[in-house]
């Protein structure tokens, strides 16, 4: 049985349905974060999880107990808040012993445990600093130790890196995960920030509107998004409308509004006729002056650079289609003796294999 | 690193801006200050006030300097202070004062804590509103205020005969509310309570509250909650709310005057009966000065415990 069972939760404030009829599961050990754009209801079915608010209905099942009405100080399950919260009058070691001292931890047990998470977080000869004396990434390794000290069943982070600069969400990110092995406590991680989302768990809830959208692991939640929101959300992505012309075994007829026909993987219950959309990641689509035209699996288009997005490592070219369509595609800057390969106004051409996108239905 | 330009301008222009009130501290405080460190050297002169130190000659009008290096011992004089320590009633009155300002400040503190964390967590309309109440009595003039207090505590109050008929309920007799020690602390909380409520609530109010969301999430009841983070954080406040309210409570006369009995004064009925009723300056003096010194030591000692208290941590 899982470690973590939400069932059917339901949280209104007012008129305002915060999260509607969520059910999921957690396994013990696992990595698992809840992602989605601010107002989505992640970060209130964390505070139901911590216990900062009751459901209106559904059961929280932790370890086999309900625990949905159970206070949060009642509760094997510690938080790293966004802000960290640590307690200013303390010192570091102080901040750490806090929940210990709370559980009635024996004192001669108190120091040992202390020192076993300062040497985790790597923040030995800090114990006696206070934390105004830290930097922020000092401070967030202070926080996650205080609420792994006291093993707690479940670890939620409410957007812990948040605050910290992009080189240092990096690396804070490589210290949770291993971390997160080392310790080997269930994670229940909150973010809108999907490129953490994709790098950190094991498996993503990706909500909206107070409902889950998509419940997959990272490589399927962007490889095989299920819905235009969660395709759109997560990294860049073209959403190509179309409609279905017929459905094959192994590959289906669609045709791409204004631009022409291409196939595309089938998908389960497709129709001739049925509306939807190919969703075709930019890193997935070939471009070039010209492209040869002998694999039969592709499609091929031509237009020209409409603009370009020089990142350094790559470029982004955003495609003119010659119907005027925009599509975003992306090449590594490797091209010798240049910058990158094209300009603006240069004419190129695009291909995709049947099997570069993904199709929607809806 | 080169220092700003501006440096010298605004080392003068600090100067200026704190002129004013420097100077007037200097004359109307430290001046006077040291006028009646002086005068508690000196003897009582024979119709109050004291003993001058020069004379003037009724028909010529020329002043003549008394005190000399070998007359000074008739004009300079460590009685005064000698005749503190002799009677042991002095040393009784300070005890019972710091008694009386000490329980007035405890009173403050435990109502006004309550108070003011209502009014730091209540949304900004209330909050203002309640703030403007804490401060509405400051309107009236003090005096008057007092005088209510006479009133109602006075016997033929409702007050008081409501809480003499409920008292007769269990045959107890009668109680006199006014002139008592009872009435003087009721009177000193009533009047330093806005006091203490203020710095508190200044304080609590710039609290974190995600503190205590994050010690409940780490195991903490409702009582460790406070213990633990609310009280430890407010104590800036708390100590500011104290020393507002303990050192004019302790050199209150006023309110003993009105309120107290014979047995309710207070070293400020004292100092002020040395004064102005038996015209003896220099003991006077002296009483002013003991209890200056005695008002030092306490926050010297509360200092030196603070720091001892950090140093253990």
């Amino acid at each position: 049985m899982a470690l973590l069972e939400i069932r059917d939760v339901v949280k209104r404030f007012g008129d305002f349905t915060a999260v509607n009829h969520v059910s999921l599961s957690v396994e013990a050990g696992e990595f698992f974060t809840l992602l989605g754009p601010s107002g989505c209801g992640k970060t209130t079915l964390l505070r139901m999880l911590a216990g900062f608010e009751q459901p209106d209905s559904g059961e929280i099942i932790l370890d086999g107990v309900n625990v949905a009405n159970v206070p949060p100080e009642k509760r094997p399950v510690h938080t790293v808040f966004q802000n960290y919260a640590l307690f200013p009058h303390m010192t570091v070691a102080q901040n750490i012993a806090f929940p210990l001292k709370m559980a009635g931890v024996p004192q001669s047990e108190i120091a040992g445990r202390v020192d076993e998470l300062l040497e985790d977080v790597r923040l030995q000869e800090f114990a006696k600093r206070y934390p105004h004396e830290l930097s922020g990434g000092q401070r967030q390794r202070v926080a996650i130790a205080r609420a792994l000290v006291n093993r707690p069943k479940l670890l939620l982070l409410d957007e812990p890196l948040s605050a910290l600069d992009a080189k240092l969400r990096e690396q804070m990110q490589i210290e949770l995960i291993t971390l997160q092995k080392e310790v080997g406590i269930t994670f229940v991680y909150v973010t809108h920030d999907q490129g953490e989302a994709l790098a950190l768990s094991h498996r993503i809830a990706v909500m909206s509107r107070g409902q889950v959208e998509q419940l997959d692991a990272p490589e399927h939640i962007y490889s095989y998004p299920k819905s235009r929101f969660v395709a759109d959300f997560i990294g860049q992505c073209n959403l190509l409308d179309a409609t279905v012309l017929d459905v094959g075994t192994d590959r289906m007829t669609v045709e791409i509004a204004g631009v022409g026909q291409c196939h595309v993987l089938p998908v389960a219950g497709a129709a001739a006729g049925q509306k939807g959309c190919l969703t075709l990641r930019p890193e997935k689509i070939k471009l070039g002056a010209t492209l040869p035209a002998d694999d039969s699996d592709e499609v091929h288009f031509k237009g020209k650079v409409h603009d370009c997005l020089y990142l350094g490592d790559v470029t982004i070219y955003i495609v003119e289609l010659d119907n005027g369509m925009l599509v975003e595609t992306m090449l590594p800057n490797s091209a010798p003796g240049r910058a990158k390969f094209f300009d603006d106004n240069d004419l190129v051409e695009l291909a995709w294999r049947y099997d570069a996108g993904h199709f929607i239905l809806g | 690193m080169s220092k700003p330009v501006y440096g010298r301008v605004g080392r003068f222009a600090k100067w200026l801006i704190s002129a004013p009130p420097l100077v007037y501290l200097l004359i109307f405080f430290a001046l006077p200050a040291l006028i009646m460190m002086f005068a508690a050297f000196r003897f009582p002169g024979d119709y109050g006030g004291l003993l001058p130190l020069t004379e003037v000659d009724p028909e010529t009008g020329k002043q003549t300097v008394l005190i000399t290096l070998d007359t000074w011992r008739d004009y300079l004089t460590f009685e005064n202070f000698g005749r503190f320590f002799e009677d042991a009633i002095y040393l009784e009155l300070f005890i019972k004062s710091f008694w009386y300002a000490g329980l007035t400040t405890l009173i403050c503190l435990i109502l006004a804590y309550p108070l003011s964390w209502l009014i730091a967590r209540s949304n900004k309309k209330t909050r203002d509103l309640l703030v403007l109440l804490v401060i509405l009595p400051f309107w009236s003039n003090f005096l008057i205020r007092v005088y209510a207090w006479m009133i109602i505590l006075g016997p033929q109050s409702y007050f008081s005969r409501m809480l003499n008929g409920f008292l007769g309920w269990f045959g107890i007799e009668p109680v006199s509310l006014l002139f008592s020690q009872f009435a003087v602390i009721i009177g000193l909380v009533y009047v330093h309570l806005p006091f203490m409520v203020l710095p508190l609530y200044a304080n609590l109010e710039k609290h974190d509250m995600s503190l205590l969301d994050a010690a409940q999430d780490l195991g903490a009841n409702a009582w460790q909650r406070f213990w633990k983070v609310t009280w430890p954080l407010s104590l800036p406040g708390v100590w500011a709310g104290v020393a507002l309210v303990f050192i004019p409570a302790l050199g209150m006369f006023a309110i003993p005057d009105l309120l107290g009995g014979t047995n309710s004064m207070m070293i400020g009925n004292l100092i002020k009966q040395q004064f102005l009723d038996s015209r003896d300056w220099p003991f006077g003096s002296v009483l002013s000065i003991m209890l200056t010194l005695s008002v030092l030591l306490l926050a010297a000692v509360a200092a030196w415990a603070g720091s001892r208290h950090k140093k253990k941590d």
